[in-house]
C-alpha cells in the first residue's frame, strides 16, 4: 500500500508539474552573472529554500496559513539553472492553486524572495510575471535648473559690473575733458599741443607709420 | 577739431595669436575632421590635407591677416580702401557672419543643456525613461538607443518634418539666452575684454583634449579604433572627393572670408609679424584637428568594442536561455563552435531562434561614421556614459565644446561689430556696449527659431547652405582683388613696410595662381553637385521607427536656401554697382556746377 501511495504521489506530481502545465511557472536563475566568484551551487538545499519562500509568499498573500512546503512542486531542473514550479492546494485534492493567485503572491513578496537568494529582478526571473520597474529618483526641482540659475546669475553680475564700470569711466573722461577745456580758456594749460593734437596721444604705438617716407627707397638714386 | 580716437589694440601679440587660434580651432576640428579622415582613407587622408594646407590654407590666411593689419579697419573699410568698388565684398562678409552667428550659438545652447544635465547620477542619457504604466521602457527609446532618445526627444523634441514647426521649447530658449549673455559679456568691452577671454577659450580645450587623450588611450578597445582610423587606404587618393573634401575642410576650418581675421588683425600694431603668425595659426589648427581625431577615434574604438561585446553577450544569453545551458559554458571564444553544435543537435529550435541571433561585427560598429552634432552629442555621450565617473568626463567634455564654440562666436561677432564700430555714422551716436548689445539681442531673437520643434531642420539648412558657396565667392574675389586690382607689387611693398621684408616667391605664386585656381575648382564642384542632385533632401527623425528618414525640402525651405546664398553673394556686384552710380552722380553734379 505504501508503494502504491508513493507511486500515486509521484504520478500526481508528474501530472501537475511539467513544462507548460496549467498554473505552472518557469523560473530562471543567473547566479554566476549576479555573484561572480561568490556564486553558490544550486543543489537540493537551495531548492528547499525556494519551496519555503514560495510557501511563505502564499501564506503572506492569502493569510490562510495552510500552504506547506510540500505543496510546492519543482520539476525539470536544468543546468542553466531553470525549473518549473507549481503550488498545489492542500484542501482540494490534486489541484493547483490558480496562476493568478500565485502571481500576485510572488509579486507582493518579490523583494523578500530576491534577497533570500542574493539576486535581483533580472537574475531571478519568473518568466510570466513581469516586475514593475522602479522609477528613477526625481528631485523636486530639476538639477539642471539649479546649475543654470547659478551660471545665469554669475554672467548677469559680470555684465552689470562691466557696464557700470564703463559708464563710470566715460563720465570721468568727460569730466576730465571739460576740465581741460575750462583750463584752456583760462590759459593755464600746461599740455603741449602740436597742430591741435596733445603730444601724449602722439604715442608711436598707436599711430600710423607714414609709408611715403619709410618705404620708397627707389626714389633715391644710389650712391 | 575733434580728436582722432586711437584704435584699440591687443595688449600683446600673444593675445592676437590666441584670438586667431580660438576662432579657427572650433567645433569643425572635433566633429568634421575625424569623419573625413574615416571616410577618405584614414591615415592616407593626411596627404591631401597637408598639400591643401600649404597650397591654400597658409597663403589665404596670410593674405587676410596682412590686409587687416595694413588697412587697420574691419572688412567693409578694408576692402573700400583697396578699391571703392569692392565695398560689396566687405558687406557680403558681414552678412555671412551675421547668418553664421544666428545659428552657431544654438550649438552653445545645446552644450550648456548637456553640461547642466551632467550633474546627475545616473546621467539622464544613460537609461531609457519608463513608460506610463511602468512595465517597461518608453517605446521610442526601446527602438533606438537611450542617447539618441535623449538628443532627439529630450533636447530637441524634434518634430517629424520641417513643415510641423511646433512651439518654442522654453528650456532650449533659456539656454540660448544664456549663451548670448555669455557672448555679450565677452565682447562687451571690445579687445579689452575679448583679449583676456581668448586666453581661456584658446587654452582650455587643449587641457581637456589632453585629459581625454590619456583617458581615451587607456580605455578598453581604444586601440581598435586607432588602428581602424590610421590604416591608410591609399586607393582613396584617386577619388576626387578626397581632394575636394581636404580643400573644403582647410578652407572652412580656418574661417576665411568671414571678416573675423581681418577684424582681429586690424587691432594689431602695424609692425606685427603676421607672416609668422599666419604659419603658426594654420599649423596649430591642423595639428589640433589631427590631435582631436586621435581622441575621437580612441573613443570610437571604445564605444564600438563595448557595443560589440554587448551584442555578443546578448547572443550568448539568448542561446543559454533557449537551450538551458549552464552559465559560463558559452563564451565569446567558443561561441561559433557552440552555435554550429547547437544547430546540429537541435535544428528546429535553432531555426526558430536564428532571426533573433544578430551577427555581431566589430567592423560594422566601427564603420558607423558620424559627423556633426550627431558625433558630438550622441556618439560621445554614449561613450561617456560607459566610463567610470561619467559625470566628470561629461562635464569636461561639454565644457570643452562650450569653449570651442564661444571662441568661434567671438570671432564671428568681431566680424560684425568691427565694421559697425569703425563706421563713423553709427559709432558717433552709440557707444560700443550698446551696439554689441543690439547685435546680440537681434541674433538671440532670430535664434529662437532654432529652438522650435522643427528648429534642428532649419539649423541644418543654415549649416549646409548659409556659408558655403558665398564664402568661396568672397575669398575668390578677395584674392583676385589683392593680386590683380590692388596689385601684387603694391601689396609686397606694404608687407615690407610692416614686417621688414618682402614675401618670397612661394607666397606670390600661391596668391596669384594656386589659391584662386583651387577656389574656382571648389566652386565649380559645389555648383555641379547642387545641380546634379536635383531636389535637395534632408534627414528627418521618425519617432515611430526610431531612426532618420530622408525627405524632400518643401518649396519655402528651398526659397530660404536660395535667399541665404543670394543675400551674401549678390552684395558683391551690388556694392560695385552702387559705387559706380554714386561716382557718376558726383561727376554729374561736379560738372554742372
Amino acid at each position: 500500500v505504501l508503494l502504491l501511495t508513493l507511486s500515486l504521489a509521484a504520478i500526481a506530481h508528474a501530472e501537475l508539474c511539467k513544462p507548460d502545465a496549467q498554473n505552472a511557472f518557469k523560473v530562471r536563475l543567473s547566479i554566476k552573472t549576479a555573484l561572480g566568484d561568490n556564486a553558490y551551487a544550486w543543489d537540493a538545499n537551495e531548492e528547499y529554500l525556494f519551496k519555503a519562500m514560495v510557501a511563505f509568499a502564499m501564506r503572506r498573500y492569502s493569510s490562510k496559513s495552510t500552504t506547506q512546503i510540500s505543496n510546492v512542486l519543482l520539476c525539470n531542473v536544468t543546468d542553466r539553472v531553470s525549473f518549473w514550479f507549481v503550488v498545489t492546494d492542500s484542501s482540494k485534492n490534486v489541484t493547483t492553486v490558480p496562476g493568478s493567485e500565485v502571481e500576485a503572491a510572488i509579486r507582493m513578496n518579490r523583494n523578500r524572495i530576491n534577497s533570500a537568494f542574493l539576486l535581483s529582478d533580472q537574475t531571478l526571473q519568473f518568466l510570466k510575471i513581469t516586475s514593475t520597474l522602479s522609477p528613477p529618483v526625481e528631485p523636486s526641482t530639476p538639477v539642471w535648473l539649479i546649475v543654470f540659475g547659478v551660471v545665469l546669475c554669475l554672467i548677469v553680475a559680470g555684465i552689470a559690473f562691466l557696464v557700470v564700470a564703463g559708464i563710470q569711466q566715460r563720465k570721468k573722461k568727460n569730466k576730465g575733458s571739460t576740465e581741460r577745456e575750462n583750463l584752456e580758456e583760462k590759459g593755464e594749460v600746461t599740455v603741449t599741443v602740436e597742430n591741435g593734437i596733445p603730444c601724449e596721444t602722439l604715442d608711436l604705438k598707436a599711430g600710423h607709420i607714414n609709408g611715403v617716407f619709410a618705404a620708397d627707397d627707389e626714389r633715391f638714386t644710389s650712391l | 577739431e575733434a580728436m582722432e580716437k586711437s584704435r584699440p589694440l591687443w595688449d600683446n601679440p600673444l593675445q592676437f595669436v590666441f584670438a586667431c587660434i580660438s576662432y579657427a580651432v572650433g567645433l569643425g576640428n572635433v566633429w568634421r575632421f575625424p569623419y573625413l579622415c574615416q571616410m577618405y582613407g584614414g591615415g592616407g587622408f593626411l596627404i591631401p590635407y597637408f598639400i591643401m594646407l600649404i597650397a591654400e590654407g597658409m597663403p589665404l590666411l596670410y593674405l587676410e591677416l596682412a590686409v587687416g593689419q595694413r588697412m587697420r579697419q574691419g572688412s567693409i573699410g578694408a576692402w573700400k580702401i583697396i578699391s571703392p568698388y569692392l565695398c560689396g565684398v566687405g558687406v557680403a562678409s558681414v552678412v555671412v557672419s551675421f547668418f553664421l552667428s544666428m545659428y552657431y550659438n544654438v550649438i552653445n545652447a545645446w552644450a550648456f543643456w548637456y553640461l547642466f544635465h551632467s550633474f546627475q547620477d545616473p546621467l539622464p542619457w544613460a537609461t531609457c525613461p519608463l513608460n506610463s504604466n511602468r512595465t517597461g521602457y518608453e517605446e521610442e527609446c526601446e527602438k533606438t538607443s537611450s542617447t539618441q532618445y535623449f538628443w532627439y526627444r529630450k533636447t530637441l523634441n524634434i518634430s517629424p518634418s520641417l513643415e510641423a514647426s511646433g512651439s518654442v521649447q522654453w528650456e532650449q530658449a533659456l539656454c540660448l539666452v544664456l549663451a548670448w549673455l555669455v557672448v555679450y559679456l565677452c565682447i562687451l568691452r571690445g579687445t579689452a575684454s575679448t583679449g583676456k577671454v581668448v586666453y581661456v577659450t584658446a587654452s582650455l580645450p587643449y587641457c581637456v583634449l589632453i585629459i581625454y587623450l590619456i583617458r581615451g588611450l587607456t580605455l578598453h578597445g581604444a586601440v581598435n579604433g586607432l588602428v581602424y582610423m590610421f590604416t591608410p587606404k591609399l586607393e582613396q587618393l584617386s577619388n576626387p572627393k578626397t581632394w575636394i573634401s581636404a580643400a573644403t575642410q582647410i578652407f572652412f576650418s580656418l574661417g576665411l572670408g568671414f571678416g573675423s581675421l581681418i577684424a582681429f588683425a586690424s587691432y594689431n600694431e602695424p609692425s606685427n609679424n603676421c607672416e609668422r603668425h599666419a604659419i603658426i595659426v594654420s599649423l596649430i589648427n591642423s595639428t589640433t584637428s589631427i590631435f582631436a581625431s586621435i581622441v575621437t577615434f580612441s573613443i570610437y574604438g571604445f564605444k564600438a568594442t563595448f557595443n560589440y561585446e554587448s551584442c555578443i553577450n546578448k547572443v550568448i544569453l539568448l542561446l543559454m536561455n533557449a537551450f538551458d545551458l549552464e552559465e559560463g559554458s558559452l563564451t565569446a571564444d567558443n561561441l561559433n563552435e557552440m552555435k554550429d553544435y547547437l544547430m546540429a543537435t537541435h535544428p528546429q529550435e535553432y531555426a526558430q531562434l536564428s532571426p533573433q541571433l544578430k551577427n555581431c561585427s566589430l567592423e560594422a560598429e566601427l564603420d558607423t561614421a558620424v559627423q556633426g552634432t550627431g558625433l558630438a552629442f550622441i556618439v560621445y555621450s554614449e561613450a561617456i556614459k560607459n566610463m567610470e565617473v561619467p559625470q566628470l568626463y561629461s562635464v569636461l567634455y561639454f565644457f570643452m565644446l562650450l569653449m570651442l564654440g564661444i571662441g568661434s562666436m567671438l570671432g564671428n561677432t568681431a566680424a560684425i561689430l568691427t565694421p559697425l564700430t569703425d563706421s563713423k555714422v553709427i559709432a558717433a551716436h552709440f557707444p560700443k556696449e550698446v551696439i554689441a548689445g543690439v547685435v546680440c539681442f537681434i541674433n538671440c531673437v532670430i535664434g529662437l527659431i532654432f529652438t522650435m520643434e522643427a528648429g534642428n531642420y532649419w539649423f541644418d539648412i543654415f549649416n549646409d547652405y548659409a556659408a558655403t558657396l558665398s564664402l568661396l565667392l568672397i575669398v575668390l574675389v578677395e584674392t583676385i582683388a589683392v593680386c590683380y586690382i590692388y596689385g601684387i607689387r603694391r601689396f609686397e611693398k606694404d608687407l615690407q613696410t610692416m614686417i621688414g621684408r618682402k614675401p618670397n616667391w612661394y607666397w606670390k605664386i600661391m596668391w596669384a595662381f594656386a589659391s584662386p585656381l583651387l577656389i574656382i575648382s571648389l566652386f565649380i564642384f559645389y555648383l555641379t553637385d547642387y545641380i546634379l542632385t536635383g531636389t535637395l533632401q534632408y534627414q528627418a527623425w521618425d519617432a515611430t521607427q526610431g531612426q532618420l528618414v530622408t525627405k524632400d525640402y518643401p518649396g519655402y525651405a528651398l526659397a530660404v536656401i536660395g535667399l541665404l546664398v543670394a543675400a551674401s553673394a549678390l552684395c558683391i556686384p551690388l556694392g560695385a554697382l552702387v559705387t559706380l552710380i554714386r561716382k557718376r552722380l558726383k561727376r554729374e553734379t561736379v560738372s554742372t556746377v
